[in-house]
């Protein structure tokens, strides 16, 4: 067995792993960093945001293909080359983690392919293809991530059934298809196979869509589901599945008729489990909640004072953005930088067409704990740039301080809300309020003004929205 | 008559200073109007009238310090009451002066009011002087309380200071926010100079700076508002002169030593007569190892083996942690007096060490020190700390304990003292040894430092028991 030492070892190079592994070595440690797959990325990389992104892409193209004879534009029905469609979502794949890779060897940064077992607080053994290593370390930052939910009544073993790995890999474009979780990301993978031209439709047990998520934003998204998903069945639970000869049989219990249908695939997306089963864990003093995930300190320390995890594994939420800023905050502290994990705002996206994105305090969870809040918002029926690309769906809004008039969050539905949310991070984080973003110039014709006109509205002065002053 | 009384604060402020009165005799006031601005440790409050009518006699005045309770001023609610110009001649001109005094605020110092009420004025010292005279005014229900408790007769003062007013977290950008936390500053104690007080990277440095100064003025609830020297040159001609490293670094660390350690100093006397011979008896000895068997060096040795008995005199505290750090090694500073100032080099592991290698180092270190050739390595370190005066005199002394140590050994000089003798039934010529112990209270208890300070006693008392434990 070979035998090798290192100041920091990183377990998982997904896009905490691999963040905190490159920022070690920026900061002039020694690092190694440990993975199954050939190169870094993780579920991100190779199994989440991006391939996943990839087709929501060509997704998108082809609804706006669509959508354009309402334009008078017609294009013939796409046709869909499953085959190109796989190896474009690959190419992507394959080019962003060879380029993580490689931004890891010019680093220095020691890449080990292959499985990480904990042998107590200060050393972990790797057994990969090429034998054995033996891997002492000063310090470890556990990156392990998640996977996705397995539940057992609904677990049979069939090539029809799905979950959020299989199904980008893109089987095939099945006729029916039954998303079991109406969260982001099954309505963001129905929404792939529903353009793609699938009959999709989706189970919630709660009342609806996106739970946790503030209603006005949803409805957005709601309204445009509608249309494009075969039914929404919201309040109703899958009690049972089976599989037939033509499909999987699925009983449901709630608000449906009939209570039994059969789809041709099933995908199970109702939610991620931290891999918090590190092997070797015992060896070390890391405790683990009751949920499953790692428990940290605010430095993301956890009870092993050498031992630090983040990401997914460390709590939600679940967010590769979270992660590689807890990777910073994780090697700083190793650094010896009293630094902690504090952001005021950590921002969701959730990519479907329209997209939701909010960030910092919701307005639902400001009512839920009591916090006096101001909302405005801004409807896109009035926002040029909106118009003119026939979304005039969307809606912006703000989470205010009635006091200080500080923006506590934002949250935006409408098409391109994900990179929109951008800027209402920034406000969040500077303690921006109304007023400064009203008096921000903002590019016009842009979606971006929408942030602008929803400070307005908050002062009663919109330009495009007429609402008189209340006080 | 109606008597209007200083109403409840809020959760623990029983009392106030009373930064301006805001009314004067023969005014006419309106319920809920305010008439005094109160400054407590947590907050400047606007008190607001809770009866009307015309003031008839104030009782406070500015710089009073006033309790929950006490008469402010007193109103006949019957309307219109002429007001007397004899009564309100003398007062008036005093209450109207005070309030027309404007707040020191440019230069952040300290309004006269607040000078002259400094022990209330801890926290708000913080605040107040330097808010612009931006005050809160109470009452200010709370989002949970009912219409009902809106009346003044109850006002409800924010607890919190005027900075909790902006919500659940500091408006400070998340650059901002990292400074602060690296550089030890408690960001919601940081007051911004920025539009909605919005805390700029210049303000937590000026924090910072003023934490460190000493001033304490920043300190929250802990310091006091800095108060300006006066011209010394109105009295007589006066010489400035930079201060030395060694004096300002004194300065700081003694500031810093006496504004977080709760001191106590207890005192007690060795009866060193049987010792005093033993000491004179081998000093010789010692000399041709190239050391003096001084007192000091004797001390050193004694404090090596009492800390082991009793080892939180060999500990610091972490309060951020809210942890005690006991050392597991035994070193012991000397405070050694050199014409720079003073300087405090370190025996290592002294309980390892003979008394005559210690008698040896000491000799050594406080040469060093006086040839200034001590290194920063031979001044940290220490465990505990030896002052020894008793080359100069004195009786006794209370020394500041060497933080982060918790515990100081004074000596001052030695006297022949009659002294009882039970034994011989006489009062007898002894040798008395006079030790002061400071020490940190809030590791060290009160009876511990006297059992501590005891065992020291007879260890210098009988030396052999430095053998049976040491």
């Amino acid at each position: 067995m070979a035998h090798a030492s290192t100041q920091v070892a990183v377990l998982g190079a997904g896009p905490g792993g691999y963040a905190a592994a490159f920022y070690a070595a920026d900061l002039g440690m020694q690092v190694a960093l440990v993975d199954e797959e050939k190169n870094p990325g993780g579920v991100c990389l190779y199994r989440g945001c991006i391939p996943s992104k990839a087709l929501l892409h060509v997704a998108k193209v082809v609804d706006e293909a669509r959508h354009a004879a309402a334009w008078g534009v017609t294009f013939s029905e796409p046709k869909v080359d499953l085959a190109r469609l796989r190896s474009f979502k690959q190419g992507v794949v394959d080019k962003l983690t060879s380029g993580v890779g490689q931004v890891g060897r010019l680093r220095k940064v020691t890449y080990f392919q292959g499985r990480g077992t904990l042998t107590g607080p200060r050393s972990l053994r790797i057994a990969g293809g090429s034998g054995e290593t033996e891997l002492a370390f000063e310090h470890c930052v556990l990156a392990t991530g998640s996977h996705p939910t397995r539940i057992p009544s609904l677990s049979i073993d069939s090539p029809r059934m799905l979950d959020s790995t299989s199904a980008l890999e893109l089987p095939d474009v099945p006729a029916s298809l039954l998303v079991i979780g109406g969260g982001y990301i099954g309505l963001e993978l129905g929404t792939v196979y529903a353009t793609l031209g699938s009959k999709v439709s989706v189970v919630e047990m709660t009342p609806g869509l996106l739970p946790g998520v503030d209603r006005d934003l949803v409805n957005v998204l709601h309204k445009r589901l509608e249309k494009l998903f075969a039914l929404i069945m919201l309040n109703t639970k899958v009690v049972k599945v089976a599989e037939e000869k033509n499909g999987i049989r699925v009983t449901f219990e709630g608000d449906v008729t009939p209570r039994e249908q059969v789809f041709e695939r099933v995908l199970v997306s109702v939610g991620r489990r931290p891999n918090s089963l590190v092997p070797g864990l015992d060896s070390t003093r890391v405790t683990v909640d009751q949920r499953g995930f790692i428990q940290t300190d605010r430095q993301r320390r956890t009870a092993e004072p050498s031992i630090f995890a983040i990401g997914d594994v460390a709590g939600e939420p679940m967010l590769a953005h979270k992660a590689s800023h807890e990777a910073r905050v994780a090697i700083d502290a190793i650094a010896g930088h009293k630094v902690v994990f504090e952001p005021l705002a950590i921002p969701a996206v959730v990519f479907t067409d329209p997209e939701i994105a909010w960030c910092g305090v919701t307005e639902t969870q400001a009512r839920e704990s009591g916090t006096e809040i101001e909302v405005a918002k801004f409807p896109w029926g009035a926002l040029s740039r909106a118009i003119t690309v026939d979304r005039p769906e969307g809606l912006t809004k703000l989470v205010l301080d009635p006091k200080t008039r500080r923006v506590l969050g934002v949250g935006i539905a409408g098409a391109g809300a994900g990179e929109l949310i951008a800027e209402g991070v920034l406000a969040v984080e500077m303690g921006a309020t109304a007023e400064d973003l009203k008096l921000t110039i903002h590019p016009h014709p842009t979606l971006s003004e929408s942030l602008m006109e929803s400070a307005e509205v908050f002062f009663g002065q919109s330009t495009h929205v007429y609402k008189p002053k209340r006080k | 008559m109606t008597e209007f009384k200083v109403p409840e604060l809020g959760e623990n402020i029983t009392t106030g200073d009373v930064l301006r009165v805001l009314v004067n005799v023969g005014d006419t006031i309106a319920k809920d109007q305010p008439v005094l601005e109160l400054e407590t440790d947590k907050a400047t409050i606007e008190v607001p009238s809770s009866v009307a009518g015309v003031v008839k006699d104030i009782r406070v005045k500015q710089g009073d310090k006033v309790n929950v309770g006490a008469v402010i001023l007193t109103v006949d609610e019957n309307g219109v009451g002429a007001p007397r110009p004899a009564a309100g001649g003398t007062k008036q001109p005093e209450t109207a002066s005070a309030a027309q005094t404007p707040p020191d605020n440019v230069a952040g110092g300290p309004s006269p009011a607040v000078a002259g009420g400094l022990q209330a004025s801890g926290a708000s010292g913080v605040d107040a002087p330097r808010t612009d005279q931006k005050v809160v005014s109470m009452p200010r229900p709370g989002r949970a309380e009912s219409v009902s408790s809106r009346s003044a007769d109850v006002p409800r003062p924010s607890a919190a200071p005027v900075r909790a007013e902006r919500g659940p977290s500091a408006p400070a950008a998340p650059g901002v926010r990292r400074l602060a936390r690296e550089i030890g500053v408690e960001i919601n104690e940081v007051r911004g100079t920025g539009p909605d007080g919005r805390i700029s990277e210049d303000d937590v440095k000026e924090h910072a700076r003023r934490i460190l100064s000493g001033d304490g003025a920043a300190r929250g609830t802990a310091g006091a508002p800095a108060i300006p020297l006066p011209d010394f040159e109105r009295w007589g001609p006066v010489e400035r002169q930079p201060m030395s490293n060694i004096r300002r670094t004194t300065a700081q660390r003694l500031s810093h030593a006496w504004n977080t350690i709760p001191h106590v100093t207890q005192f007690d006397q060795a009866d060193m007569t049987a010792t005093e011979e033993l000491r004179r008896k081998y000093r010789e000895q010692v000399r041709r190892a190239g050391g003096d068997l001084t007192v000091t060096a004797m001390l050193v040795k004694v404090l090596a083996v009492a800390v082991k008995q009793f080892p939180q005199f060999n500990s610091s505290i972490d309060p951020e942690a809210d942890q005690l750090i006991f050392k597991k090694y035994v070193n012991i500073g000397v405070a050694v007096d050199t014409d720079r100032g003073l300087l405090v080099p370190v025996v290592r592991n002294a309980d390892g060490k003979n008394l005559t290698q210690i008698a040896v180092e000491v000799q050594q270190l406080a040469q060093k020190a006086r040839d200034r050739k001590l290194t920063l390595e031979e001044m940290s370190g220490g465990g505990m700390t030896i002052s020894n005066l008793g080359g100069i005199g004195g009786t006794y002394f209370s020394p500041i304990v060497n933080w982060p140590e918790v515990a100081i050994l004074g000596v001052s000089r030695g006297v022949i003292q009659p002294v009882w003798r039970p034994a011989s039934g006489a009062f007898e010529p002894r040798q008395l040894l006079p030790l002061s112990l400071s020490y940190d209270h809030r590791v060290i208890d009160g009876a511990d430092a006297m059992r501590f300070l005891r065992w020291v006693v007879e260890a210098v008392e009988e030396p052999f028991l430095l053998s049976l434990f040491g």
